[in-house]
């Protein structure tokens, strides 16, 4: 790149209120870049990307203050310009897209309404403007780009306002766009057609941009340079390719060998199967979320079950451990129907199936210790008391790698993230069951954790035998431990089998979709795919 | 548009369930005496005789779906039977207090309202600032003092020094200017309390909206403060406010009891505090009705209301 | 004008006393409990300070009254002097000793209404935010409909039929105020029973007094103890708006509301006199709202910092 500079930081340091002090966000930023340059900003979660994208329009949330450095749009100091002027800025020179469109809209306006808000301030006539919006709507590749802005927000699905959205941003012709994680909330089918759309229209208007995500592939297809943010501090900065092709920091090395964990094939099994879903028509009130469904876990294997939202994926493990009673059809384990409802099954069998949730913040008791979380089942379950129980409590955080003497005592909230996952697994554990379902177990976790607790599955499963039901949306996760793949599409099992099958063409067709929409850490994915569905 | 009708038909026809229902309770709670209501009224001291014309008299001797059948198409008619104590229709002894007390939440209604809005939304807009602080710990002590309190201070200050009378008189030929001078204080004194809910209330309500991402959207449009706050704060926080007023002006039936005493005003309240010492059931039945009856109303018009403002309810596909 | 300069000077003067009263709370209490002492806001300081005061008087009424609640021990209304400090009342009884005797009569009942309120709301609430069903539908219907009346109206209702004893003052105020902890308690539980651990252990398959003792019933308590104060400081008006008006707590008791019905007449010939027990009763209640203020501000801080 080598056109003119159009955004300048130096020494950028941002701080947010706690109580009465006020806490570093950012320490101590640089940040360059040229007219038509898109930039990727890729951080964990807290690494202070969003407060960095902002900043670069000279703003700061409430209870969040610049408090050093220095910031020049095009020869602008905007830490010296009055509100005024940054105001004039905003909207016409420096256009912001947000995560969450849905919430971003306001839900009193009409979109077209909100997207002319800023032309005619800028005195552009009412009929100039929506003409101008319904062009851009068209190129975005909105369905019905005559008729969709005259719709109110909650009128219009959430991949089409992320588009919209971007539209409005693209209203006075901005010469830089921050866009803040514009696709972590879509489905990776909606994903790639709201990425083409931005990719192109900020390459049609030669718009600098920033582009914020956690997702490296993603960015890889966006951005001509990758800056790597780690607790408010850079960790590197270079050019796409380069980066990818030989990244330099630990940190950096660290994020690309999270793709790099997968386990070996193993043979199928040929005895009965420990658990069958046979036919299950399940749902809520008169609609059916579950139609159908069949697949079978074998004893001691990872069965993967992936679908977007709206699947049913979740729904079939509520049936499974007798949480939603099914209309239709039952689940076997040793070849016995299962009780439908879980009040209705004896102890013996609650404890051959446990369940890891999604979010561990919401599935510990955050007022129980740690001794009381994982023992509980142990107590329940095995009659365990004393020092019995204590020293297999001790035995378990051994298990999950946790030191046992400065862990047992702890509250949850006394722990990381992945931390608390891994006694999410140490409570099921301590019920010694057979099956474990894991609901989307990595999700809320950054890479490198998931990375550790993919492991730790994984070794347990060796060492104990288990079996593990794994529900996802992540085809990244089902390629690393699954043995079997079911996918999944609106409550109907689209294709079942072993991993290396459902891999391999000929696919199903939504399987394919599926599949060739995961963003790849390859620059000219993007491009590829597009051509290839062409 | 057809949703929202059904939806707001729907309101409507629980409101009148709901009615219903707080009729039947408030005519049903005499049922929960162990024993029977004449002879509780009449005390130990009654003679079987006295107590047997009483029951007559309450209409005890016939099972309790009847009376009410027959109470309920009465109140419904404007004849709310007869007073025990004073055997006088209880209908001629409501007419005028019920106008001086819808007369005196009105005029409290008419100051407390745009001074709580204007100051909750002032201390919205002006979030941790000395107005903020000030007037937040002004209206958590105000919230805090006992409606007599507030009247008894306004008292001493304002009518001990014969600014205004401490003791409403009111006639039926009074000019509007003289019956507005007249109850000043006990007006007042219900704003102040009011006024301290609502002003929280308001200045909770906003602060939560301009925490909304699409208020922050607004920011980075660079539009100025007022065009956020008039174009995209106010129209979706009708809702919030409207809830707030109701909620508040239902609150006014509450403290006019009290107000009502302390300044020896002839309203409904005050009447009702005489009957509940009478044990004059009759005529604190009809009054928990009516104020019952008001408390609902308010309700069932801010739930439509409030629909009616929402856009999403009113713009369903 | 009198009593506005000696309002301003109370409150002048109530800011170095809750100054004091952080700092020695901060030095006397353990160690973590002192760092929450040593941050908190003067107001909540000066509302636990309060809190202390009138928990001592009420204790120790008879210790620290000068004459016995009930007895007549002058000329009716006596000005203030070295024998009655504060005069004496209608019938001739000494202000200060009933007003301090009040502090342990109307607060006490308040307290006790309030704690029954608690116990039956929040108990029927909780179950029916974990049973759900039909239970929770019987339960919030009925309720709902009872809460369409205006409480102070249902009270008058409810104390004319039942005829105004101090027990049937606590049980009439209990049960219209239950009807409110019943909302507050079931929507407290609600979010907690949708957490993924409520439903680990129903999975688990433990039963229901496990489920509230030790999963709900802990992280429901911090919400529920601040709701605890307000409708303290709510019952607690209410009584004493009902004494106000010759319907709650009966003479001869000792109590706040009614002393100033009875007294109300020296107000217009400028007598503060009566006014000092509804002051009273103010400060109880501004006290308590500032600590629960406090309690809820750090609540919702905390979780803005985990979340």
């Amino acid at each position: 790149m080598t056109g003119e500079v159009l955004l300048q930081i130096k020494d950028l340091h941002v701080e947010g209120r706690a109580g009465d002090a006020w806490l570093p966000i950012l320490r101590g930023i640089d940040l360059t870049l040229h007219r038509g340059e898109v930039l990727g900003v890729i951080g964990e979660s807290g690494a202070g990307k969003s407060t960095l994208g902002l900043a670069a329009m000279g703003f700061a949330r409430d209870g969040c203050r610049i408090s050093g450095g220095d910031i020049r749009f095009d020869g602008i100091d905007l830490r010296q310009t009055p509100e005024r002027g940054k105001r004039a800025l905003r909207g016409r020179r420096i256009a912001y897209v947000a995560q969450s469109a849905a919430a971003s809209f306001n839900p009193a306006h009409k979109l077209i309404d909100q997207y002319s808000e800023v032309p005619l301030l800028t005195g552009m006539a009412r009929r100039t403007a929506q003409a101008e919006a319904v062009a851009l709507y068209r190129k975005m590749q909105l369905p019905n780009p005559e008729e969709i802005g005259f719709r109110y927000p909650h009128q219009v699905s959430g991949g089409q306002l992320q588009r919209a959205m971007t539209a409005m941003a693209m209203a006075c012709h901005p010469d830089l766009i921050i866009f803040d994680e514009p696709t972590t909330a879509l489905d990776v089918t909606t994903q790639i057609e709201v990425l083409a759309a931005i990719r192109d229209i900020v390459r049609d208007y030669d718009t600098a941009a920033i582009y914020i995500t956690h997702d490296l592939a993603v960015v890889a297809q966006m951005a001509d340079r990758i800056k790597i943010l780690l607790r408010g501090q850079e960790v590197e900065e270079a050019d796409t390719r380069t980066m990818l092709a030989a990244p330099k920091a630990d940190y950096t090395k660290s994020l690309w060998a999270v793709r790099s964990f997968a386990r070996p094939e193993r043979p199928a099994p040929k005895e009965a199967p420990l658990l069958s879903v046979q036919g299950v028509t399940a749902g809520y009130g008169k609609i059916d979320i579950l139609k159908d469904v069949s697949f079978d876990i074998p004893a001691g294997r990872t069965v993967a079950v992936v679908g977007e939202s709206g699947s049913g994926k979740s729904t079939v493990a509520r049936v499974i451990t007798g949480l939603l009673p099914p209309r239709g059809g039952q689940v076997l384990l040793d070849g016995v129907p299962l009780p439908q409802d879980y009040r209705a099954r004896p102890r013996a069998l609650l404890r051959q199936c446990q369940m890891i949730y999604q979010m561990a913040d919401t599935a510990l008791n955050p007022k129980l210790r740690l001794r009381d979380l994982i023992g509980r089942p142990a107590q329940m379950y095995l009659g365990l008391s004393g020092r019995a129980l204590d020293a297999r409590v001790r035995d378990l955080l051994a298990l999950i790698e946790l030191e046992p003497d400065s862990y047992i005592d702890r509250l949850p909230s006394e722990l990381s993230g992945g931390q608390k996952q891994r006694i999410g697994i140490a409570r099921a554990l301590a019920a010694e069951p057979r099956l474990i379902i894991c609901d989307e177990v990595t999700s809320a976790l950054d890479q490198i954790v998931q990375e550790g607790i993919l492991r730790l599955l994984d070794k347990l499963q060796r060492e104990l035998g288990l079996a593990y039901m794994f529900i996802t949306h992540d085809l990244a996760t089902v390629r690393a431990i699954a043995d079997d793949v079911v996918v999944m599409q609106h409550g109907k099992v689209v294709e079942a089998g072993p991993k290396a099958e459902i891999f391999a063409p000929p696919h199903a067709p939504y399987t394919e979709l599926l599949l060739s929409s995961v963003p790849e850490m390859n620059p000219d994915w993007l491009t590829g795919v597009l051509q290839r569905r062409q | 548009m057809h949703a929202v009708l059904v939806m707001i038909l729907q309101r409507l026809a629980l409101g009148v369930v709901t009615l219903f229902v707080v009729s039947v309770v408030i005519f049903g709670a005499t049922e929960l005496l162990p024993g029977d209501l004449a002879s509780t009224l009449l005390g130990q001291s009654a003679t079987p005789e006295t107590v047997a014309a009483l029951r007559t008299q309450l209409g005890l001797d016939q099972p309790a779906p009847l009376r009410y059948w027959a109470w309920a198409t009465g109140v419904v008619q404007g004849d709310f039977g007869v007073s025990l104590a004073t055997r006088r229709p209880i209908a001629d002894m409501l007419a005028m207090r019920l106008g001086n007390t819808v007369f005196l939440a009105l005029y409290a209604a008419a100051l407390a309202v745009p001074l709580a809005l204007i100051l909750g939304i002032l201390a919205a807009l002006w979030r941790n600032s000395i107005f903020d602080r000030v007037a937040n710990a002004g209206a958590l002590s105000a919230i805090s003092f006992p409606e007599f309190f507030v009247a008894y201070i306004l008292i001493f200050i304002l009518a001990q020094s014969g600014f205004f009378p401490s003791m409403v008189r009111l006639s039926p030929d009074m000019a509007l200017g003289d019956k507005l001078y007249a109850t000043f204080l006990p007006a007042l004194t219900l704003t102040l309390v009011v006024t301290a809910h609502m002003m929280r209330m308001t200045r909770a309500a906003i602060i939560n909206l301009m925490a909304s991402p699409y208020i922050e959207m607004a920011r980075l449009k660079g539009l100025s403060p007022l065009r956020i706050v008039l174009r995209h704060a106010l129209p979706n926080a009708l809702a919030p406010i409207i809830n707030v007023i109701a909620l508040n002006l239902a609150y006014l039936i509450t403290g006019v009891v009290v107000v009502e005493v302390v300044f020896v005003y002839p309203g409904l309240g005050q009447l009702m505090v005489d009957s509940v010492a009478k044990r004059d059931i009759a005529v604190v039945q009809a009054i928990a009705l009516i104020f019952a009856s008001a408390y609902v109303l308010l309700n069932l018009s801010a739930d439509v209301l409030s629909t009616l403002t929402n856009p999403r309810l009113m713009r369903r596909t | 004008m009198g009593v506005m300069i000696f309002l301003a000077c109370a409150i002048v003067a109530s800011i170095p006393l809750s100054w004091g009263a952080r700092r020695v709370m901060a030095a006397v209490l353990p160690r973590n409990m002192a760092r929450v002492a040593r941050d908190m806001p003067l107001t909540a300081a000066f509302g636990i300070m309060v809190i202390a005061v009138y928990l001592f008087v009420a204790l120790f009424a008879p210790l620290l009254a000068p004459f016995p609640e009930r007895a007549v021990v002058g000329s009716q209304f006596q000005p203030w002097d070295s024998t009655h400090w504060l005069g004496t009342d209608r019938l001739g009884r000494d202000m200060l000793s009933r007003l301090i005797y009040g502090a342990r009569n109307t607060v006490g009942i308040a307290f006790a209404t309030t704690a029954l309120a608690f116990l039956v709301g929040s108990v029927l609430g909780i179950w029916a935010a974990l049973r759900g069903g039909w239970l929770d539908q019987v339960l919030s219907r009925f309720v709902d409909a009872l809460m369409a009346i205006p409480a102070l109206i249902f009270s008058l209702l409810l104390l004319t039929i039942f005829g105004t004893s101090v027990l049937t003052l606590i049980l009439v105020i209990a049960a219209v105020d239950a009807t409110r902890v019943f909302r507050i308690a079931r929507s407290v539980a609600q979010g907690v029973v949708v957490m993924d651990y409520i439903e680990a252990a129903r999975l688990r398959g433990e039963g229901t007094a496990y489920l509230i003792g030790r999963e709900i019933l802990p992280n429901a308590l911090a919400p529920l103890v601040a709701e605890f104060g307000l409708r303290f400081c709510f019952v607690f008006l209410t009584i004493s708006s009902l004494s106000f008006l010759g319907l709650g707590i009966q003479p001869p008791t000792a109590d706040w509301g009614s002393m100033v019905r009875d007294n109300a007449t020296l107000i217009t010939f400028g007598d503060v006199t009566p006014l000092l027990p509804a002051g009273a009763i103010a400060l109880l209640t501004v006290a308590v709202n500032f600590v629960v203020d406090w309690q809820l501000y750090r609540a919702s801080g905390l979780k803005e910092q985990a979340g």
